[in-house]
């Protein structure tokens, strides 16, 4: 009884319905657009988009805009650009390196510029699920609507050039095409991701459900919902439990991802997948 | 009426990375016949289909389909009858099960989810029993063997009903037992099916008494006909530019370069003697 009247208090706080309902939006577009991601092996793409939306976010909290659009828009920008560059970027692991440090030391210089540095640095590294505000809820709606549109659209041929790319461009599908606006979907995905989990943890609501549902040999539209869900009960869950401990949320996030993925792999083994 | 051919290229060119791969060719494919494409590495095999599917600008020339000329390269009219298994390559989603590779080419250019219906299910299902690869595709990608996969490939080049099979090197990483089945069962659907095959392969010897035709590629040009007139010393020396010796041992045929001269890239000997 104790117990349930703790949890019951969680939701007397705006901040922390707020929270509840950006993890729902976050996750219903991380699940099935992570799932994508590592079926065609390019989970470390978020990765390298959160690290340019970092020096994006930076820049722009430096001259008054918001964090968030500021993320978005140079994420999806490189995103595109990732896609346009298409496999001239492959075994290139020297220069993305470079590429993404430098990303990362602008957005540095930009915060030493900032007079309330501190704060903001480790928010956009590590996520502010606390701190949502009711415009960004807003935003992160209607961005999840966007993307379940775009992606309910593209996912059918998406699939099918992932899987098969001599066999779908001969039937039609331009795999360029499919190329740039799934790289643009990840960066939009991975903006909304970042205002739960920072710019750094990015891969933990991104990757690790959908590895885990990917693992278990899931049909694709079941494996899609899975991690959206799994994604929703890490989220849920690791908030529930940093009100509890007074932990910050995501690094009850990143455990409970890396435990959940390590369960599904072991279920998969154990069951002779 | 008798029928237009299946394929017919004519002064066909096309360039690749700036070299002239196919260098003005012309053949033609009778509808219903079972052809083994022949010739080294870099001989053309490749670059051929993805041609014959658009994939590939011809600089001259032109493909007709089934009498139709087929449009330039991007233009997917008239290739709707065209059934493509590419060569394998690196494994992609090895999680996911085989039965999903093969229904993501099902309608897969069309926008949606990839979500099977009832009549779709059914489709995917009759296409996997016509290769007998129903028992594995319930398993992951990654727990199958190149032969496994291919089968797979083959059940997927089937799946809209094509009327031509475009198969690039589908008994590669096949050991020599499996070879031969392989080609039988191809060949088999071929006959029940009335299907025009085009099979490129490395050897000759796995397809015997299954061709009727060889088109043989070296050094840009082609050559097409019966396999008793093609795979004569006149012919592909004549083909080659260069003496070339055509030798029948044991019931199998071996290309050989004459006296080992580089007239032949090694792996054309190789490949032949395998």
């Amino acid at each position: 009884m104790r117990l349930r009247g703790a949890y019951g208090l969680m939701f007397a706080y705006d901040f922390m319905r707020s929270a509840f309902m950006a993890a729902f939006f976050v996750s219903a577009v991380c699940g099935p657009v992570g799932w994508f991601l590592v079926l065609r092996g390019q989970g470390f793409a978020s990765h390298a988009l959160s690290h340019v939306g970092f020096a994006g976010a930076a820049a722009a909290l430096l001259v008054g805009q918001p964090a968030f659009t500021g993320f978005g828009a140079s994420a999806v920008l490189s995103g595109v650009a990732m896609g346009l560059a298409g496999e001239r970027l492959m075994g290139r692991d020297v220069t993305i390196g470079l590429v993404l440090s430098l990303a990362m030391g602008l957005g540095a210089l930009c915060l030493h510029f900032l007079t309330r540095s501190a704060g903001a640095a480790t928010s956009l590294l590590f996520g502010d699920i606390l701190g949502i505000a009711h415009a960004t809820l807003w935003w992160l709606a209607g961005l999840t609507a966007v993307c379940l549109a775009a992606l309910g659209l593209m996912a059918r041929p998406l699939l099918f050039a992932s899987l098969q790319p001599d066999v779908a461009e001969a039937k039609g599908v331009s795999l360029r095409v499919l190329d740039i606006l799934f790289l643009a979907l990840v960066a939009l995905a991975t903006a909304e991701c970042a205002q739960i989990t920072g710019a750094l943890l990015v891969f933990t609501l991104m990757i690790a459900p959908a590895a885990a549902a990917l693992r278990l040999g899931l049909a694709p539209v079941a494996g899609m919902a899975a991690a959206a869900g799994l994604a929703l009960v890490e989220s849920w869950a690791g908030l529930a439990l940093s009100w509890q401990s007074g932990f910050p949320a995501v690094f009850w996030i990143a455990a409970l991802g890396c435990g959940a993925c390590a369960a599904a792999f072991g279920l998969a083994r154990a069951l002779g997948r | 009426m008798t029928q237009p051919p299946a394929l017919q290229a004519s002064g066909l060119s096309v360039m690749r990375q700036g070299r002239l791969v196919l260098d003005s060719v012309s053949f033609s494919v009778p509808a219903g016949s079972f052809v083994g494409v022949l010739g080294g590495n870099g001989a053309g095999k490749t670059t051929l289909f993805r041609a014959i599917l658009g994939l590939e600008a011809a600089s001259h020339g032109t493909i007709c389909i089934e009498g139709h000329p087929a449009g330039q390269k991007g233009g997917h009219a008239g290739r709707a009858g065209i059934g493509y298994m590419p060569q394998l390559r690196r494994l992609v989603a090895g999680q996911l099960s085989g039965w999903h590779m093969v229904a993501a080419a099902l309608g897969g250019g069309r926008p949606g989810l990839p979500w099977y219906g009832r009549a779709a299910r059914a489709r995917v299902d009759a296409a996997l029993d016509a290769v007998d690869a129903r028992g594995l595709a319930h398993r992951p990608l990654a727990a199958l063997s190149g032969g496994e996969r291919q089968r797979l490939l083959l059940a997927q080049a089937l799946l809209d009903d094509p009327r031509i099979l475009l198969l690039d090197e589908p008994l590669a990483s096949l050991d020599p037992a499996r070879m031969r089945e392989t080609a039988r069962r191809i060949y088999d659907l071929a006959r029940a099916r009335g299907l025009t095959v085009l099979m490129s392969t490395h050897d000759i010897n796995p397809l015997q008494g299954f061709m009727d035709h060889v088109l043989y590629l070296a050094h840009g040009k082609a050559l097409l006909g019966p396999v008793e007139e093609v795979m004569t010393t006149s012919a592909l020396s004549a083909l080659y530019g260069a003496p070339v010796e055509v030798i029948h041992a044991q019931g199998r045929v071996f290309v050989v370069a004459e006296g080992g001269g580089d007239t032949l890239h090694s792996c054309d000997c190789a490949g032949h003697m395998a």
